[in-house]
C-alpha cells in the first residue's frame, strides 16, 4: 500500500493550486458568478493550456491522465476553489462518453475539448426520474426526439449536448438507452444559473430531428457506459466537495483564531472547540471516501459502484455537517453572499442534488451489498 | 392532565379559522404557499386587515389598544395562521418595542408611538447587533454623548433586518464608557430620516437583501427619545427579549413547513412510486413529525405555564434551540424531497416573479430557504448562547 501521489500527480495538484490561488480570488469569483455566462472563456482557456482539462483523458485519447486519482486531484483543487465552470460536464460526462462510445470521427471532437475550444453537456436525468439512472422516458423513433430533459447541468454553455433516449423497451430497462450528440443550435431550452455557481436547464425536445451520424455507439447499449462516467462524476464530485469542505474548515479554524467575544477569541471555548473536533474527524472520514472512490473507478463494476455510492452518501452527511456547522460557528458574518465560506458551504450543499443524493446512494449500496 | 383545549379555546380556535378563510386575501395566501418574500404593501395589507379587528396588538394590554390575549390564545392564532398560510406579523415595533415602551416609557411617549404602530403609520427596526457586538450584546460601542437638548451618535449596526422599509429604529446605545459593560447602555429611539444615517444593504448567501447595516454619523437624537433612564438601557433591552420569545419555538412555521414538504413528496416520483412511500424519505419525514409532536406539546406545557403568570425561563431557551432545529430539518427535507430541482439559483422566486419556474409545485425556493433558515439558530440569542444559558442555570440550582 503506498498513500503518496505519484511525482506528475503531485505536480499536477501543485500547479492546479498556485494557478488557482493567483488567477481564481474571490473577487474574480464573483465577478464570473454576477456574469451572464456564468463562467469565464478566458480562464477555460487558461485551463486547458494549463493541461487541467488534459488530465482529465488518458493517453489513448490524448489526454496524459484520466484515472481515478488524476480526477480526484484536480476536482479537489478546483472544489477548494470553489470553481464554478462546467470542467466536470465538459470532460467526465460528454468528454468520456465520446472517449467511450464515439466512433473515430467523432473521437475526433476530444482533440478540441482538451484543447479548450469545445464544451459539452449531458442531458441524461427527467422530470420523473429523479436519481434513478436507467428510466428514461424520451424516445428516439423515426429520426426524432420526443421528450424533456430536467436540468442538465451546463447545457448553457455547451457547443453539444449528448441526449439519451429510448429505442426499444419500458421506461425503467437499463437496455434500449441511445445516446445522439446533438448541436445546442437544434435545441429549445430554459436555462437557469445553479445555486452555488454553474447553469443548467431544461431541455423540450419535441421532434427533434437527429441524423445517424450524431449517435454515439450501438443502438440501444448506452446503459454501461452511462453507469461509467457516472461512476467518474461521482468522483469528481466527492472530489470538489472535500475541496469545498477543507476551504470551509479552514475557515473556521482561522475565524475561531481571530473573533472575539466575550474578551477572548471565540476559539477557547470548549464547546466549540469539541464541535471544531467533530468537523475536521468527518473531513478525515471524507478524504478516505474519495480516496475509495476514485482507488476502484477502474476495478470491476461491483466494486467500483459500491465505493461510489458509499462516497456520495458519506460526502452527503459529512458534507452537510461541515457546513452548517461552519456556518453555525461564524455566526452572522457566513450568512453574506460576499465572504467565501457561503459559496463553499453552497456548492457542498448543492453537490447533493447532482447524480444522486445521499438517500439514493444509500438504498443503491444496499442493492449492491445485496447482489 | 387534559391534553385538549377548554371548550373557550376552541370557541376562540374556530372564531380565527372563520377569520382565516372570510379576511386572508388568497394571492397573500399564495404568497407565502409559493414560499415568496413579503413586500412592504403585502405587510402594511395584512397588518390593517388584522389591525380592523382588533387583532393586530395581541400582546398588548386593552387600555393600549390591544388584544390582551394570553399564551394559550396566541398560540392558537399562530397555529391557524400557518395552517391558513397567513404572512406573519412583522414583530418590531408591535411585540419588541411596544412592550418596553408600555413598560418603561413615558405617559407621552405612549401616546405618541402606541397608536402610530397600530396604525402602521411607523415601519420599526432594531438597531441592536454591532460587527464586534453579537453574542456578546453587551460589548456594543455606537456611542451616543448627550449634548444640550439632544444625543450625537455615531458607530454602526447590523444584521438590521428589514431597515430598507423602516422610518423609526430603536437601538442600544453607549452613553458610559467608565462602567461594566452593561451599565453603560441607552435605549434610544431614532428618526432614520435624521442626517446622518446611512443604510446599506448586506445581500445574504441565498441572494436576498433582507438586512443591513445602519451607520450613524453625528446624528442628533432628542433626549425625549429616551426611554426610561440614560445607561439604564440593558435593563430594557433583556425585558424586550424576554417578548421577543413568544413565538420562540416556531410550531406554526414547522407544521406549515412539514404540510409542504409533504405536498411535494406526494407529487416527486422515486422508483416508480410517490416519494412520499419510499422507506428512507418516509423515516426521514416521520422522524421530524415525531420531533414535532413532542416539541407542540412542550410549547403548550409552556405557554400554559405562561398563561398562569409563570415567566419562561431556561424552558424558553430549550424551545428555541430545539425549534430551530426541527424547522431547519424541514428545510433540509424540503431541499431533498425537490431532488435536482432544487439546483436553479431563482433569487426571484422569493419576490414572486412571473418567470416560469422549474419542476415540481414549491421546488423553486427550497434551496433559498435551507440557505437562508441557517440564521434562525444564528439570530435572538445563538442557540450557543442558549445553551449556556440552559447550563449555567441548572448548575447554578446544583450549587
Amino acid at each position: 500500500m503506498n498513500f503518496e501521489l505519484t511525482e506528475e500527480r503531485q505536480m499536477l495538484q501543485d500547479t492546479l493550486r498556485r494557478f488557482l490561488s493567483d488567477k481564481y480570488d474571490v473577487p474574480t469569483r464573483n465577478a464570473i458568478l454576477e456574469s451572464d455566462t456564468g463562467m469565464s472563456a478566458d480562464l477555460w482557456a487558461q485551463l486547458a493550456e494549463l493541461g487541467i482539462l488534459g488530465a482529465l483523458f488518458s493517453e489513448d485519447d490524448g489526454g496524459f491522465g484520466g484515472a481515478g486519482f488524476d480526477i480526484a486531484v484536480v476536482f479537489e483543487e478546483l472544489g477548494r476553489a470553489g470553481v464554478v465552470e462546467p470542467i466536470l460536464e465538459t470532460c467526465i460526462l460528454g468528454g468520456g462518453l465520446i472517449a467511450s462510445m464515439g466512433n473515430e470521427t467523432q473521437k475526433g471532437l476530444l482533440e478540441s475539448i482538451i484543447g479548450g475550444e469545445t464544451r459539452l453537456a449531458l442531458a441524461h436525468g427527467e422530470p420523473r426520474s429523479r436519481y434513478d439512472l436507467s428510466r428514461i422516458e424520451t424516445t428516439y423513433a423515426d429520426g426524432k426526439l420526443t421528450g424533456h430533459k430536467a436540468m442538465s447541468l451546463g447545457a448553457p454553455n455547451a457547443d453539444h449536448v449528448i441526449i439519451s433516449a429510448r429505442e426499444s423497451g419500458t421506461i425503467y430497462d437499463k437496455e434500449g438507452i441511445s445516446l445522439f450528440l446533438v448541436p445546442v443550435s437544434q435545441l429549445e431550452m430554459q436555462a437557469t444559473p445553479v445555486m452555488g455557481g454553474g447553469t443548467a436547464a431544461d431541455i423540450y425536445l419535441n421532434g427533434v430531428t437527429v441524423t445517424e451520424d450524431m449517435r454515439l455507439g450501438a443502438a440501444g447499449d448506452a446503459f454501461p457506459h452511462l453507469e461509467t462516467v457516472f461512476a467518474a462524476a461521482i468522483t469528481a464530485t466527492c472530489a470538489q466537495t472535500l475541496g469545498g469542505m477543507e476551504g470551509a474548515t479552514r475557515l473556521t479554524v482561522e475565524y475561531l483564531q481571530t473573533r472575539k467575544q466575550f474578551g477572548k477569541a471565540i476559539g477557547t471555548f470548549q464547546a466549540l472547540q469539541h464541535r471544531l473536533s467533530d468537523m475536521l474527524i468527518e473531513l478525515e472520514q471524507a478524504r478516505s471516501a474519495v480516496i475509495g472512490a476514485a482507488g476502484y473507478l477502474d476495478a470491476d463494476t461491483r466494486l467500483r459502484d459500491r465505493y461510489a455510492s458509499a462516497a456520495k452518501n458519506l460526502m452527503g452527511r459529512a458534507g452537510r455537517m461541515i457546513a452548517e456547522e461552519a456556518i453555525q460557528m461564524h455566526g452572522g458574518i457566513a450568512m453574506t453572499q460576499e465572504y467565501e465560506l457561503a459559496h463553499l458551504t453552497k456548492r457542498i450543499i448543492m453537490a447533493d442534488h447532482m447524480f444522486g443524493d445521499t438517500d439514493h446512494h444509500l438504498e443503491r449500496f444496499i442493492a449492491l451489498s445485496a447482489a | 392532565m387534559d391534553l385538549n383545549y377548554s371548550q373557550e379555546d376552541l370557541d376562540f380556535q374556530s372564531e380565527v379559522r372563520t377569520f382565516m378563510k372570510e379576511k386572508l386575501p388568497q394571492h397573500l395566501a399564495d404568497r407565502v404557499r409559493g414560499g415568496a418574500e413579503f413586500t412592504k404593501d403585502d405587510v402594511e395589507e395584512w397588518h390593517a386587515i388584522l389591525s380592523d379587528n382588533g387583532w393586530l396588538a395581541q400582546n398588548w394590554p386593552k387600555e393600549f389598544g390591544g388584544a390582551e390575549w394570553n399564551a394559550v390564545q396566541r398560540h392558537i392564532f399562530e397555529e391557524e395562521a400557518a395552517l391558513a398560510s397567513a404572512p406573519r406579523i412583522v414583530p418590531f415595533g408591535l411585540s419588541m418595542l411596544a412592550p418596553v415602551l408600555q413598560k418603561f416609557g413615558s405617559k407621552e411617549q405612549c401616546d405618541h408611538w402606541l397608536p402610530r404602530i397600530l396604525n402602521g403609520d411607523d415601519w420599526w427596526c432594531q438597531g441592536y447587533s454591532e460587527p464586534g457586538a453579537g453574542s456578546d450584546l453587551a460589548s456594543l460601542k455606537t456611542r451616543a454623548v448627550l449634548d444640550g437638548d439632544h444625543y450625537v451618535v455615531n458607530g454602526q449596526k447590523t444584521w438590521t433586518t428589514l431597515a430598507q422599509h423602516a422610518n423609526m429604529i430603536f437601538c442600544l446605545v453607549r452613553t458610559n464608557t467608565e462602567v461594566k459593560n452593561q451599565e453603560g447602555i441607552s435605549f434610544l429611539l431614532i428618526d432614520m430620516d435624521t442626517p446622518g444615517i446611512e443604510v446599506r444593504p448586506i445581500v445574504l448567501l441565498d441572494g436576498g437583501a433582507e438586512v443591513n447595516e445602519v451607520w450613524f454619523t453625528d446624528v442628533k437624537v432628542p433626549v425625549a427619545n429616551l426611554i426610561g433612564e440614560q445607561d439604564k438601557g440593558w435593563t430594557y433591552a433583556k425585558y424586550l427579549l424576554t417578548h421577543e420569545r413568544t413565538n420562540i419555538a416556531g410550531v406554526g412555521f414547522s407544521n406549515a413547513g412539514l404540510q409542504a414538504v409533504k405536498r411535494m413528496a406526494k407529487s416527486e416520483m422515486s422508483g416508480g412510486k410517490p416519494l412520499i412511500e419510499n422507506p428512507h424519505f418516509a423515516a426521514r419525514i416521520a422522524q421530524v413529525e415525531i420531533d414535532l409532536m413532542a416539541m407542540s406539546l412542550s410549547n403548550l406545557r409552556i405557554v400554559s405555564q405562561a398563561a398562569k403568570g409563570g415567566a419562561p425561563g431556561l424552558e424558553a431557551s430549550m424551545l428555541k434551540v430545539k425549534g430551530t432545529i426541527i424547522r431547519q430539518e424541514i428545510n433540509d427535507l424540503a431541499r431533498r424531497a425537490a431532488g435536482s430541482y432544487a439546483l436553479p439559483f431563482a433569487s426571484e422566486a422569493l419576490e414572486g416573479s412571473n418567470e416560469p419556474s422549474f419542476g415540481p409545485e414549491g421546488a423553486g425556493p427550497v434551496a433559498a430557504q435551507y440557505f437562508n433558515n441557517r440564521k434562525l439558530s444564528i439570530f435572538g440569542g445563538s442557540n450557543e448562547v442558549q445553551r449556556e444559558i440552559i447550563a449555567k442555570t441548572t448548575l447554578g440550582r446544583m450549587q
